[in-house]
């Protein structure tokens, strides 16, 4: 306890003293910041910084990213499926499922938020390069649209047999379209990820060169990458479910 | 810095307080449900909305959702377990 007491003393000092030294909020004077409010509107007709910033000026650290994820949701999946084979208890998603929810309001709410859901989502895709938002924050409202699917149980199914497949290939094709993109700009423009879409005019859908593109492939990426892993998640708990009936 | 920045900061420190406080590992997803959409409040009364909207999903749906998958499954193993024994 006195260790811990003088331990966070100690934190609690040096944080005031950082804090003290900090530029007051809306005071930021770095130099990067200033450069890029200016030249992203001239040079690329797209009204969201942040988001020709993260796809366009540090592009390739965005392709690092999108791989995190996709090597992440991958690792889970290998983790997930080796644990179902050791079990011997064969996946079976073509029978309906039992409804999750026993609630019927609970149901009812979640279907009448599917539809609302889903299209906010692809809204906040498609409008990335010109409001808050984008391929990222797009991507995970489609994934919890998908969710509210699963929890409005027997009043809606996804059609396809195998949804999770559907999901797979919504991943990688977000993925790969990622670095398609990005060659693109190497065979189009001479440089990986360089834009090589014309830029458009300020404020409309279509502006921004491949900011748009970017999203819509990383929308994917991120809605499939999460999708697979609660997909899995389930599967487990169902089949956990069954096994202990 | 304005009143509703405060006010805001305010709310996220006793959030997190809550969410060390609750002791249940379901009811802690709960709260930590809550306390993420407190932070998208801040992040976007700090002006940062595309932090703000990534927040709202992932802190106030996906990370729940996943903690009670996880707890879900471990409980049901536990209870396998016990009845083997």
């Amino acid at each position: 306890m006195v260790v811990f007491g003088c331990g966070a003393a100690g934190f609690a000092a040096l944080l005031a003293w950082g804090l003290a030294g900090l530029p007051s909020f809306g005071h930021f004077d770095g130099a990067y910041g200033q450069l890029l409010a200016h030249i992203t509107v001239p040079e690329r007709k797209a009204t969201s910084v942040i988001a020709v910033t993260t796809f366009d000026f540090r592009g390739f650290d965005t392709l690092g990213e999108e791989f995190i994820l996709f090597t992440a949701a991958v690792g889970v999946l290998v983790l997930l499926r080796l644990q179902r084979g050791e079990e011997q208890v064969p996946a079976d998603p073509q029978t309906p499922r039992e409804p999750v929810a026993e609630s019927l309001s609970l149901r009812s709410v979640a279907t009448a938020l599917v539809g609302p859901v889903l299209v906010l989502g692809i809204y906040v895709v498609a409008h990335g390069a010109l409001t808050p938002g984008g391929g990222f924050q797009g991507g995970v409202v489609l994934m919890s649209s998908f969710l509210l699917v699963y929890l409005a149980g027997s009043h809606l199914r996804l059609g396809g047999s195998r949804p999770i497949t559907a999901m797979e290939v919504a991943e990688a094709t977000g993925a790969a379209g990622f670095v398609l993109i990005g060659l693109g700009g190497l065979v189009l423009a001479g440089t990986f990820m360089e834009n090589f879409i014309p830029a458009g005019t300020r404020g409309s859908l279509l502006s921004g060169g491949d900011v748009p593109l970017f999203n819509i492939a990383v929308g994917l990426e991120v809605m499939g990458a999460l999708l697979v892993v609660l997909g899995e998640l389930l599967d487990q708990r169902l089949l956990t479910r069954k096994e202990s009936d | 810095m304005t009143a509703v920045q405060a006010t805001v900061l305010v709310v996220v420190a006793l959030g997190g307080g809550a969410v060390v406080l609750s002791r249940d590992p379901a009811r802690q997803a709960l709260v930590t449900s809550v306390f993420g959409l407190s932070l998208a409040a801040l992040f976007f009364v700090f002006q940062a909305p595309d932090v703000a909207l990534s927040q709202i999903v992932v802190g106030a749906v996906a990370l729940p959702a996943m903690i009670l998958l996880a707890l879900g499954k471990i409980r049901r193993r536990e209870r396998a377990a016990e009845q083997k024994r």
